[in-house]
């Protein structure tokens, strides 16, 4: 383990580097760090989610009775569980993304910054509109 | 000159897949993970879902939804382990796991839609 500690290692025409070694968990030091991880860690949620929808799909393809053996799947107290964590992981993504769009975009109109309030009521408002017409779509019998 | 970065194609990938996954992804989980096998909404039926399925929009759409949320996951999940675990030896490693996986995942939902039935 030659390269495990490169900070004690000589180094020309350099006095010693000083480079103190960050904790693995710099991360649980201060909220707005944990927050930061917890938005990407929401990451894995979200890929997740298209596990189970991937899941889904095949098993619509497969016919009613692999359809029924799926749905039975999602009543599993442990995937009940772990599908309303990522509902909380999701949702956060949701809200820090839609947050952050005025530093992503800055619209303007007539030459003056659309206020960054403006944009991100326009966020949830489009949020809301799309939900409604994605669940409009899926709630049927 | 610089060897061009294929970068800036990796960030508007997880961006548009972060968009999708904002507006999307909570209604389609909530409803489809909790409402229907919780019983809070009745769960549509097998045919309902089959004939929506069918549609070749539903599976654009459905393919787009898998295709930009797995290359978000690629690369959030590849920075969340450059920066959170400082294992920068295994670099290259966790690139080819991460787009491997978001490639994987992307060709088998596009096998599964385009032979739908």
């Amino acid at each position: 383990m030659s390269d495990a500690r490169p900070t004690t290692r000589y180094t020309e025409y350099h006095p010693r580097w000083y480079r103190p070694r960050v904790s693995t968990w710099w991360w649980l030091a201060r909220w707005p760090y944990l927050k930061f991880i917890l938005r990407e860690i929401s990451s894995v949620f979200v890929a997740w989610f298209v596990v189970v929808l991937l899941l889904q799909i095949r098993a619509l393809s497969r016919g009613p009775v692999a359809y029924a053996a799926f749905e039975r799947w999602l009543q599993n107290p442990l995937i009940v569980l772990l599908n309303l964590i990522t509902l909380f992981f999701v949702v956060f993504h949701a809200i820090t993304w839609f947050n952050l769009a005025p530093s992503a975009m800055a619209v303007r109109f007539r030459g003056k910054r659309v206020p960054d309030l403006l944009i991100v009521g326009t966020n949830y408002a489009a949020w809301a509109a799309i939900s409604l017409v994605v669940a409009w779509f899926l709630v049927r019998s | 000159m610089a060897k061009q970065s294929n970068e800036p194609v990796l960030w508007a990938l997880f961006s548009a897949g972060g968009v999708m996954a904002a507006f999307l992804i909570p209604v389609h989980l909530f409803l489809l993970g909790l409402a229907f096998p919780l019983g809070w909404i009745p769960a549509p039926s097998y045919e309902h879902l089959l004939a929506l399925v069918r549609l070749p929009v539903t599976r654009l759409y459905l393919f787009l939804l898998c295709f930009l949320a797995l290359f978000h996951w690629a690369h959030r999940f590849r920075y969340t382990l450059y920066d959170g675990l400082q294992i920068k030896h295994l670099n290259e490693l966790i690139f080819v796991c991460c787009y491997g996986g978001a490639i994987f995942g992307t060709v088998l939902a596009g096998y599964l839609l385009w032979n739908f039935r």
